[in-house]
C-alpha cells in the first residue's frame, strides 16, 4: 500500500473500473440521500432510505468487504427501515406530501451542512490527494475474514455488544409499556373520581388524538371536581 | 482505488445527514438522517480499513459494531418518539418546546399558586391535578 | 454611710425610680404615683442631707474610673462643693413638689406613667450634671435632659403646636450642643483631662492655650440649654408642654444647667476677656429683649417663659462680670419663685379655663376662686420684680452689686466694659421685669367682667406644694450671710446704691404699668375674647391642652391676642407688634436655617428620585431588557441548539484547520 502511494498511482483522469463503478454507485447512493433528506412524501424519504443504503452496501462490495455489505442489506435494510416505516405509520404520518416536512430553520440547516461539506471535502481531498488503496489480493471482508478477525479478536466487545442489544431491547419494551401503565392507572381513577368524564377509551386503543385530548381533558375534569 | 472517492462520499453522506437532523420536522426522519450519518461513518471505517490492512481488521469489526448499536438506536429511538407522540398528539420535533422561555410558561407558576387550595384534605389531589395542567396549558401555549 | 455614698445615691435614685416606672406603668399601675414621687423626695432629703453634712466646707472629690478610655481619661467622679450640693438641694425640692404637683395636674393622663418616669430621668440627669467631677459624664447628663425636655415638651403630641415646639426645643439646643461638645474636646486636649478639677488646676497654671475659642465653642451650648440670645427661642414655645414641665425646665433643671456649667467652669471663661464680653453683651441682650417680649405676650405662661430667659440673662451677667456666687444666687432663689409661678400659673389656666391674660382680664372674681395660687403667685412677682424683701431681690442686688464692682474698677476678674453693660442693662430689665410683673399680677387677678366660672376646690397636692415653695421664696434673701461661706466668700449683701436705684426703678415700672393699666381698662368693657378650654371641669392638663389648642384658633397666633385694653399694649407703642413676635427671630431662622435646609432637602430628594433612582432602574431595566434578549435564543426548538452548536464546532474545525496550514507553512 505504501509502495503504491509512493510509487504513484494512476491519476484522477485515468479511472479504473472499480473507480468507475464506485463514482457512479456512489452518486446514485448521494442522490438517494438527498431526497431522502428533502422529500415532501415521509413514506417516500424511507424508500428513498432504502436506495441509499442498499447504494452503501454496493459500496461496500466494491471495497471487498462482503460480509459487511450483506450485514448492511439484512439490517438496516431489512430491519431498520422497516421499523422506521412502522414508527410513521404508528404515528399517523400522512401519506402524500406533507408540505411542512421541513422546519422553519432549513436554511441554516443548509448553510450550516453545506459549509461542513465544504470543509470536510477540502481536508479529505487535501490529505488523501495521493493515497491509493490497493484492493487486489484476497478479498479482506470476506465472510471467513470476518469470522476469524471477528472472533479471534473481538470476541469480548461482540459479546459486551450483545448485552447492550439486551439492554436497549428492554428499554425500548419499558418505554412503550410505561405509558400504557400509566394509562390504566388514569383511567381507574377518573372512573372511580370523575363521572363527568364518560371517556370509555379501553387500554389497547391507540388513538394519538384521543389521547392527546385526554391529557387536556384531564385536569378539566379534575376542577370541576374540585368545585 | 483512490482513498478520496469514498471519504469524499462519506463526507457527502454525512453532510447530507446532518442538513436532515437539523432541517427535518418529524422526528423518524430525524432518525433517517441520523442513520446516514452512521453509514457514513461506516463507509469511512470501512474503506480505511481496508487501505490500511490492519490485521486485526478494527475498522470492519467496528463497523458491524456500530450497525448493532445503529439498530438499538433506531429502536429506541422510535420508541421515545411513539411515546412523544402518544403524550403530545405530535413527533414534529419543532412543535416540542417545553424547554423554551416564554412569558406565558412564566405566568404559570403564579396561576397555579392562586387557585392552590389551601384546604389540606383536597391538597394532594390538587397537586396532582394542576401540575398536568400546566403542562398542558404549556403545550397549548407552545403549539 | 459616707458623704459620698449618699451623693451617689442622689441622682440614682430618680434613675431607678425612673427605670421602675418604665417597667411597672403598664403593669401595676398602682405603684406608679409612689414610683414616681418617692425617689424623688428622697434624693431630695438626702441632697439636702449631703449639702448639711458638707456645711460650706471643703470641697470633696471622689472618681472611679470603670474602663481604661484612651489618651484623655473619662472618670465617674463627683465634685461636691458649695456650689454644687446647693443647687442639688434646689432641684431635688423643685423636682419632688413638681411631681406631686403632677399626680394631681395628670391625675386622668393615660400616659401619666411614661411621663412621670421621664421627669425622674430628667431630675436624675440634672443631679448627674450638678454632681458629676466630670465633663464627659457631665455630658451624659446634659444630653439625656435634651432628650428628656424633647419628650416632656411634646406631651400633648396630638396638637401640633406641641409637636413643633418639642422638635424646635430638640434642635435647637443640639444646634448649640454641637459647638459645646467640640469645646469639651478642645478643652480636654489643651489640659489633658476630663476631671473639672484637673481643668481648673491646669487654667491656674496657664495651661490653656486658646481660652477665647474654647470659651465661645461652650457658651453657644451654655446659650442653647440656658436660653440665652440668641438661642433662646425655643423656650416661649416650649410652653406647648405641661405646666409642670414646665416649671421643671424653668426652676431647676435644663435652663439652670448652662449657667451652672459656666459657673463650675468659670475660670476657664475668666481666661478670656473676649469671652466675658460676649457674655455680657449675650445677657445684656437677653435681658432687654426678653423684658420687652415678656410685655407682649398673651400667654401667661410665655410671659413666664420670657421673664425666666431675662432672669437667665441676670446669671449669665453676674458670670459675664466673674461673679459666680451672685449668678448661682439668683439662680437658687429664681428656681424657688418661678417654680411657683409656673405652678401657680397651672392653677390658674386651670381655674379660668384659659391661658390668655386678655380672656383673664375679662373675669372677674378669680383671686377669690384660688386663694393659695393668689397670694403665692402675688409674692413670687414680687419676688421677681425684685421688691425688697423677699429672695429676688437679694439675689439680683447680688448680681448688680457685682456688675457694679466690676464697672467701677472694684473687681478685676472681668473688663470694665462687661461690668457697665451688665450694670445697665439690668436697671432696664428691672424696669421691664416689675413692668410685665405688674402686668401679669393686674391682668390675671384684677380681672373686670363676669365672675370666673367655679370648678371647686383646687386639689391639695397642688396648692400645697405652692406654700412649700414660697418658704424659700420669701425667706431665701435672709441667708444671704450664711451663704456667703458656701459660694466662693464674695459678700453677697446688698449695697445702697444699687438697692435704692433698683428697687426704685422697680417701683416706677410698676406703678407705669398700674397707670397704663387704669388708663386702658376702660377699654376692656367689650365682650370677653375667646379661647376658653372646652372642658373647664376635666383634669387640669387637659384643660391647659385644650386652652393652648383654642388660643391659636381664636386669636391666630400663640402669643398675642388683639386685646386693646392690654396695658401692655400702650407702653411699648409701635414696639408691640415686634415684641410679640419675639423681635421676628423665628422669621430670621426660618429664612436664614430652614429654608436652605428645607431647600437643601428637597434637592437630595429630587437627586435621590430623579438621579439616583434612575441609574437603580436603569440597571434593572437594562438586565432585564438584556434578559429578554437572550430568553429569544432560548427558543426551546432542539434544532436551532442543535445548528448553532455545529455552526461554532464548524468554525472552530475551519479556524483549527487554517492554523494548521499557516503553521505548517510557517
Amino acid at each position: 500500500m505504501t509502495l503504491a502511494a509512493t510509487a504513484g498511482h494512476p491519476g484522477f483522469l485515468s479511472p479504473t473500473g472499480v473507480e468507475i463503478a464506485f463514482v457512479l454507485v456512489g452518486l446514485a447512493t448521494f442522490g438517494a440521500a438527498l431526497v431522502t433528506v428533502t422529500t415532501k412524501q415521509l413514506v417516500h424519504a424511507a424508500l428513498w432510505l432504502v436506495v441509499a443504503l442498499g447504494g452503501i452496501a454496493v459500496e461496500y462490495l466494491l471495497l471487498t468487504a462482503e460480509f459487511i455489505a450483506w450485514v448492511q442489506v439484512l439490517i438496516y435494510v431489512g430491519s431498520i427501515v422497516v421499523l422506521l416505516l412502522f414508527g410513521l405509520m404508528l404515528t399517523r404520518a400522512p401519506i402524500g406530501r406533507s408540505p411542512d416536512a421541513d422546519s422553519g430553520n432549513r436554511w441554516i440547516a443548509l448553510g450550516v451542512s453545506v459549509a461542513a461539506a465544504a470543509t470536510l471535502v477540502w481536508v479529505v481531498v487535501d490529505a488523501f490527494r495521493t493515497t491509493w488503496i490497493d484492493l487486489d489480493g484476497p478479498a479482506q471482508g470476506s465472510t471467513k475474514a470476518s469470522g476469524e478477525f471477528l472472533f479471534r479478536n473481538w470476541v469480548l466487545p461482540f459479546e459486551a455488544l450483545s448485552v447492550l442489544l439486551l439492554a436497549a431491547l428492554v428499554g425500548a419494551i419499558v418505554l412503550s409499556r410505561k405509558d400504557r401503565q400509566d394509562r390504566q392507572n388514569r383511567d381507574g381513577r377518573q372512573n372511580g373520581t370523575s363521572t363527568t368524564n364518560g371517556r370509555g377509551s379501553g387500554y389497547g386503543t391507540s388513538k394519538p388524538a384521543g389521547r392527546g385530548t385526554g391529557t387536556q381533558d384531564r385536569p378539566a375534569a379534575h376542577r370541576e371536581d374540585k368545585s | 482505488m483512490h482513498l478520496a472517492y469514498p471519504a469524499v462520499l462519506a463526507v457527502l453522506l454525512f453532510c447530507t445527514g446532518l442538513y436532515g437532523v437539523l432541517a427535518r420536522r418529524n422526528a423518524i426522519l430525524v432518525l433517517m438522517s441520523v442513520e446516514l450519518m452512521l453509514n457514513a461513518v461506516n463507509l469511512n471505517l470501512v474503506a480505511f480499513d481496508v487501505w490500511l490492512r490492519d490485521a486485526l481488521h478494527s475498522g470492519q469489526a467496528l463497523t458491524l459494531f456500530t450497525i448493532a448499536i445503529a439498530a438499538a438506536e433506531i429502536g429506541i429511538g422510535l420508541a421515545i418518539v411513539l411515546a412523544v407522540y402518544r403524550n403530545r398528539g405530535s413527533s414534529d420535533v419543532d412543535r416540542l418546546r417545553d424547554t423554551a422561555e416564554t412569558d406565558a410558561a412564566e405566568a404559570l407558576p403564579d396561576a397555579e399558586d392562586d387557585e392552590a387550595d389551601p384546604d389540606a384534605a383536597r391538597g394532594v389531589t390538587a397537586d396532582q391535578a394542576t401540575a398536568p395542567a400546566g403542562k398542558a396549558k404549556k403545550a397549548e401555549a407552545t403549539a | 454611710m459616707t458623704t459620698t455614698t449618699l451623693a451617689v445615691l442622689v441622682p440614682l435614685l430618680p434613675f431607678l425610680g425612673a427605670a421602675a416606672g418604665l417597667l411597672l406603668g403598664r403593669t401595676a399601675p398602682g405603684f406608679v404615683r409612689p414610683l414616681a414621687v418617692l425617689p424623688t423626695l428622697v434624693a431630695a432629703v438626702i441632697a439636702a442631707v449631703v449639702a448639711a453634712r458638707l456645711g460650706g466646707g471643703r470641697a470633696i472629690d471622689a472618681a472611679t474610673q470603670l474602663t481604661p478610655t484612651g489618651s484623655v481619661p473619662i472618670d465617674l467622679a463627683l465634685h461636691l462643693d458649695g456650689f454644687a450640693v446647693l443647687v442639688a438641694v434646689l432641684v431635688g425640692l423643685v423636682a419632688t413638689c413638681v411631681q406631686i404637683y403632677s399626680t394631681a395636674y395628670l391625675k386622668d393622663d393615660a400616659r401619666y406613667p411614661s411621663y412621670a418616669a421621664l421627669v425622674s430621668l430628667f431630675t436624675s440627669a440634672m443631679l448627674l450634671v450638678v454632681y458629676s467631677g466630670d465633663l464627659m459624664v457631665l455630658l451624659v447628663g446634659w444630653e439625656i435632659m435634651g432628650i428628656c425636655s424633647y419628650f416632656l415638651v411634646g406631651h400633648y403630641w396630638e396638637t401640633p403646636e406641641a409637636r413643633t415646639a418639642s422638635l424646635k426645643a430638640f434642635l435647637v439646643t443640639k444646634l448649640g450642643d454641637v459647638p459645646f461638645l467640640i469645646g469639651l474636646f478642645a478643652l480636654a486636649a489643651d489640659t489633658g483631662t476630663f476631671r473639672i478639677t484637673g481643668i481648673l488646676a491646669a487654667v491656674t497654671n496657664g495651661g490653656l492655650d486658646h481660652p477665647t475659642l474654647i470659651a465661645l465653642l461652650l457658651l453657644a451650648g451654655v446659650a442653647g440649654k440656658s436660653a440665652q440670645f440668641p438661642l433662646h427661642t425655643w423656650l416661649p414655645d416650649a410652653m406647648a408642654g405641661p405646666t409642670p414641665v414646665s416649671a421643671l425646665i424653668h426652676a431647676a433643671t435644663m435652663v439652670a444647667a448652662g449657667i451652672y456649667f459656666v459657673a463650675r467652669l468659670l475660670p476657664v471663661f475668666a481666661a478670656s476677656g473676649a469671652a466675658l464680653v460676649v457674655l455680657a453683651v449675650m445677657a445684656a441682650v437677653t435681658m432687654i429683649g426678653s423684658g420687652l417680649a415678656a410685655l407682649a405676650q398673651d400667654d401667661i405662661k410665655r410671659v413666664l417663659a420670657y421673664s425666666t430667659i431675662g432672669q437667665l440673662g441676670y446669671m449669665s451677667g453676674a458670670l459675664a462680670v466673674g461673679d459666680r456666687g451672685a449668678a448661682v444666687f439668683h439662680l437658687l432663689s429664681h428656681g424657688a419663685f418661678k417654680a411657683v409661678l409656673f405652678l401657680a400659673a397651672g392653677v390658674v389656666i386651670h381655674a379660668a379655663g384659659t391661658n390668655s391674660l386678655a380672656a383673664m382680664s375679662r373675669m372677674g372674681g378669680l383671686a377669690k376662686r384660688i386663694p393659695d395660687a393668689y397670694w403665692t403667685m402675688t409674692v413670687a412677682l414680687l419676688a421677681l420684680a425684685a421688691i425688697p424683701p423677699f429672695a429676688g431681690f437679694f439675689s439680683k442686688e447680688a448680681v448688680l452689686v457685682a456688675a457694679e464692682h466690676t464697672a467701677f474698677g472694684d473687681r478685676d476678674i472681668a473688663p470694665a466694659a462687661a461690668g457697665w453693660t451688665v450694670l445697665v442693662a439690668g436697671l432696664a430689665a428691672a424696669v421691664l421685669t416689675a413692668a410685665y410683673a405688674t402686668r401679669l399680677w393686674l391682668l390675671t387677678f384684677r380681672g373686670r367682667g363676669p365672675e370666673a366660672p367655679d370648678h371647686g376646690k383646687q386639689p391639695v397636692a397642688m396648692t400645697s406644694v405652692l406654700w412649700v415653695l414660697a418658704v424659700p421664696t420669701i425667706a431665701f434673701g435672709l441667708t444671704t450671710g450664711v451663704l456667703t461661706d458656701w459660694l466662693d466668700g464674695h459678700s453677697l449683701s446688698p449695697s445702697l446704691t444699687t438697692a435704692v436705684l433698683s428697687t426704685g426703678v422697680g417701683l416706677v415700672g410698676g406703678l407705669v404699668t398700674y397707670g397704663a393699666w387704669r388708663h386702658t381698662t376702660a377699654l376692656a368693657d367689650r365682650p370677653p375674647v375667646g379661647a376658653v378650654a372646652a372642658h373647664p371641669d376635666a383634669e387640669p392638663a387637659l384643660v391647659e391642652a385644650e386652652a393652648i389648642t383654642s388660643h391659636t384658633a381664636a386669636y391666630g397666633t400663640i402669643a398675642d391676642a388683639p386685646d386693646p385694653s392690654d396695658p401692655g399694649r400702650l407702653l411699648l407703642g409701635p414696639l408691640h407688634r415686634h415684641a410679640v413676635t419675639g423681635f421676628h427671630l423665628d422669621a430670621l431662622y426660618t429664612a436664614v436655617f430652614v429654608r436652605p435646609v428645607g431647600a437643601a432637602a428637597r434637592l437630595v430628594r429630587f437627586l435621590d428620585r430623579q438621579v439616583v433612582d434612575t441609574y437603580v432602574r436603569g440597571s434593572g431595566s437594562i438586565a432585564r431588557g438584556l434578559g429578554t434578549l437572550i430568553r429569544r435564543a432560548q427558543t426551546g426548538n432542539v434544532q436551532t441548539y442543535l445548528g448553532a452548536l455545529l455552526a461554532g464546532t464548524l468554525v472552530l474545525a475551519i479556524a483549527a484547520v487554517v492554523l494548521a496550514n499557516v503553521y505548517a507553512g510557517a
